[in-house]
């Protein structure tokens, strides 16, 4: 048996933490960014789970209102910027990129390492701001005027996001690159999986919006330390100016969130379908389309802040129509089965899940887009329940689908399917007990990011609290499944589930070069026909 | 695998032609800006700056030579921009 | 396996400037927004510069980036003390841009004309919005230039120890690349702030 990239650093030479610390393998890169997220993830779900109980303990009131404040802003600046936004693409993308397109590593191996750096740096200057300041209340999106105001650690926390930010964007950088350059002879532009081109459309989103938040987060940190004025009405300045900017990248953000999650949709069901995926042009006509319009909608979180109608009327006009090539995704995951020869396995039950909690958290997008309803829901739990919906039950089931899809490609391990199977149930259980219930509350007219709430939401409220604990059992389950896999010893096939894609034509883990022969791609990647 | 940069060289008196140009249009656009008080002196002074930008993307930057992935980038790019500007408008000028 | 796929890394540094260009471009969009609000104020604030050090400066860059094109096209050609020479002039001319920068960013803050000033505190928002645009773009701006000075004196040194040549100068014109691009913001930054009145 040929060594793996375990057995052999990216420099020769280089032993023990140097292995790591200092490589330019993107496949440890990915294994250094996997580890570290998941403490993120660990530590934003504690404080949602502390929201949560504080809200399920109503009128005992187990937090301050300004600590609930400070716990809601963490959960949510985790989760945004630690979470969901890196985690798609620097593990698995990191991991499988190179391999789908017949890659011996990224363009930029060193660039690379240092994105991971970044991101470390960033998640050490957000604890910084607990002891500098004292955690920000502000909620992730740090509007102004309270931003400017507020005396707590807005500064350190904006900085840190920035430094993310950064982090981020030079991995599209990396991607992008990569794509097209890096890909073997024979992989064209429509030979690509579905992964690789998911993740490339996401780097140009990455690339050209996330500046924009940067300069913004920039311009915060100024009026707070200068006070230079730039969005405080008495100086002359606009706060919906400050919401513009914001928005034009963290809408589009939602789209980096959720297009590498689809990308992973679309490898799973052709191969537990046994049968090429449906309309594969289509979907890579959608992803470019969701990338594109989805960051020409920005303004339709602002429909009540004091907007033009104009500018209302064509957001969410703009808002229907990004709709439309995430509808075409759904219906050709949906057809790809039909007729198909399914084999029921962990990744696809939760593929199954994403299709239907992302589907019921998008046409709830719609109610919020359509400018009428979206003066009853602002700022209610109704859009509390939609971005759960998509970003956790879309993106969170599509990242564990994939967790549990290349598992063994990363590893050489299998886990165990039962624990799988139990802790899938659990979560989803939980996660509907949870989030559906936030949907009423919402249309009762709850508001969000208040520390109470009238009393007669409390049987909800409560009931939305069992979820939440049905949920975190059910997610800490398949966390200890995939782990506990760990100590079996690394035998999985190099193809364990006989999918068609590149990266799965090398052995489980894949040697330090990735490919021993020249890889061949096929002519079309998702080929069943010959049994293999 | 070396790959031979295979664009031809550029000559210095080009290359200070380019920066004669450039100067030039510095000169006419403060001019402009001291002659011309009608309602279109923004975009004659920003049509002169793109101007001035094209020929040091064209000539110092080399942007032709650089292949369509790039310049279809940089077009990209700066119509994405010119888009954020233009739908940020339908607010602000509407108000 | 030594790689030198000299089209990715031009590449990669175009993506690179790509988000320079967005990055700029949020304070533009701000700049927008506020001209047109304040069109009044913002030729009055346009009068407080001083056209001629703008003038000036927009001079300087347009010439250091000349000779920044010339010392690649030297280097292409062996040419190594022409090169150092014009790489020298240009990191010399991006010196002389920050330091006519910090004079006039003195005088202003002499006259009181900074966020919390005496002078600016007491004039209308469209003003204080000009100036805090002002030192927004340009401070910025001036950032980016001493990064780029600091790149160009690292390729004259590259260039004087024979590291960069005419078969290897990646880095010489990515660092060109970047500083032609802190030259095109500026080619805009100087009609928006000067030439407003």
């Amino acid at each position: 048996m040929s060594d793996s990239f375990y057995e052999e650093p990216s420099a020769p030479g280089q032993t023990g933490w140097r292995a790591w610390l200092l490589t330019t393998d993107h496949k440890r890169i990915a294994l250094l960014y996997l580890w570290v997220v998941l403490f993120w993830f660990l530590a934003g779900a504690a404080f949602g789970l502390t929201a949560r109980t504080q809200l399920m303990a109503h009128g005992q009131h187990l937090l301050t209102a300004k600590a609930y404040n400070a716990v809601f802003t963490l959960h949510g600046v985790i989760m945004v910027f630690l979470f969901i936004i890196p985690g798609i693409p620097v593990i698995l993308g990191n991991f499988l990129l190179p391999l789908q397109i017949g890659a011996r590593d990224v363009f930029f191996p060193r660039l690379n390492l240092l994105t991971w750096y970044l991101y470390v740096a960033g998640g050490l200057l957000a604890i910084g701001s607990l002891f500098a300041k004292g955690a920000p209340d502000t909620g992730w999106t740090f509007y102004v005027p309270f931003s400017l105001s507020t005396q707590t650690g807005v500064t350190f926390t904006v900085f840190a996001v920035f430094v993310l930010g950064l982090s981020s964007m030079l991995t599209g950088l990396n991607f992008i690159t990569t794509v097209h350059r890096l890909r073997a002879p024979g992989m064209g532009w429509l030979q690509l999986p579905l992964f690789t081109w998911s993740v490339y459309a996401t780097a140009w989103v990455q690339l050209l919006a996330t500046p924009i938040i940067a300069v913004t987060l920039l311009l915060i940190i100024v009026e707070r330390v200068f006070g230079v004025g730039l969005f405080d009405p008495a100086r002359g300045g606009d706060p919906l100016m400050y919401q513009h900017l914001f928005w034009m990248y963290s809408h589009p953000a939602v789209y980096i969130m959720i297009l590498p999650g689809m990308g992973i949709i679309s490898e799973i069901f052709p191969v537990f379908s046994r049968k090429s995926i449906f309309g594969y042009k289509a979907i890579v006509a959608a992803t470019m389309g969701i990338a594109i319009i989805g960051s020409l909608v920005w303004a339709h979180h602002m429909f009540v802040s004091g907007m033009s109608d104009v500018a209302v009327l064509l957001f969410s006009f703009l808002t229907f129509l990004v709709a439309v090539p995430s509808a075409v995704k759904v219906f050709n995951w949906v057809s790809t089965m039909y007729r198909g020869s399914i084999v029921m396995s962990p990744p696809l039950l939760l593929a199954l899940w994403f299709v239907f909690l992302f589907t019921i958290g998008g046409l709830s997008g719609l109610v919020q887009g359509a400018a009428g309803p979206n003066v009853h829901i602002h700022d209610t739990y109704w859009v509390v329940a939609h971005f759960h919906f998509v970003m956790f039950g879309g993106t969170g089931f599509a990242f564990l689908a994939g967790l549990h899809f290349w598992w063994p490609k990363l590893f050489g391990r299998m886990y165990d399917f039962k624990k799988a199977y139990l802790g899938s149930a659990l979560l989803a259980a939980g996660f509907l007990l949870h989030y559906f219930p936030q949907f009423i509350l919402g249309l009762q007219g709850m508001p969000r990011r208040y520390y109470t709430y009238l009393p007669e939401l409390r049987p909800l409220n409560f009931a939305a609290g069992i979820g939440a604990y049905i949920m975190v059992a059910g997610l800490l389950l398949l966390v200890a499944n995939l782990l506990l896999s760990l100590r079996r010893r690394r035998d999985a096939p190099g193809n364990p589930w006989d999918a068609t894609t590149l990266e799965w034509q090398t052995s489980s883990p894949p040697p330090r070069e990735n490919f021993l022969a020249e890889p061949r791609p096929p002519a079309y990647p998702y080929d069943f026909r010959r049994g293999g | 695998m070396n790959e031979k940069e295979e664009s031809p060289g550029q000559s210095y008196g080009g290359l200070l032609a380019v920066l004669g140009a450039l100067l030039a249009l510095t000169a006419v656009s403060v001019a402009a800006a001291r002659l011309y008080t009608g309602p279109l002196r923004a975009g004659v002074a920003l049509g002169i700056a793109g101007l001035k930008s094209a020929l040091v993307l064209v000539f110092f930057m080399r942007l032709r030579e650089a292949g369509p992935a790039v310049a279809g980038g940089f077009l990209a790019t700066v119509l994405t921009l010119a888009v954020f500007m233009a739908l940020t408008f339908s607010d602000v000028l509407y108000r | 396996m030594e790689r030198t796929d000299a089209a990715g890394v031009r590449l990669g540094m175009w993506l690179f400037l790509y988000t320079e260009i967005m990055l700029f471009g949020g304070l533009f969009v701000l700049y927008s927004v506020y001209r047109h609000r304040y069109q009044a104020a913002f030729a009055a604030g346009g009068l407080e510069l001083e056209l001629p050090l703008g003038a000036l400066n927009t001079c300087v860059l347009l010439a250091s980036s000349f000779a920044v094109a010339a010392a690649v096209e030297s280097v292409r050609r062996g040419l190594k003390k022409a090169a150092l020479a014009f790489l020298g002039s240009a990191a010399l001319l991006g010196a002389v841009f920050l330091l006519v920068k910090y004079g006039e960013w003195s005088r202003k803050f002499a006259l009181g004309l900074y966020p919390g000033g005496a002078r600016l505190s007491a004039e209308p928002g469209g003003f204080k919005a000009f100036f805090g645009l002002y030192y927004a773009l340009t401070g910025l701006h001036a950032l980016h230039v001493s990064i780029g000075c600091l790149a160009l004196g690292v390729c004259w040194a590259l260039v004087w120890k024979g590291a960069v040549h005419g078969g290897r100068l990646n880095v010489l014109e990515n660092s060109g690349l970047y500083w032609h691009l802190v030259d095109i913001v500026w080619i805009f930054l100087f009609p928006l702030f000067y030439l407003v009145a």
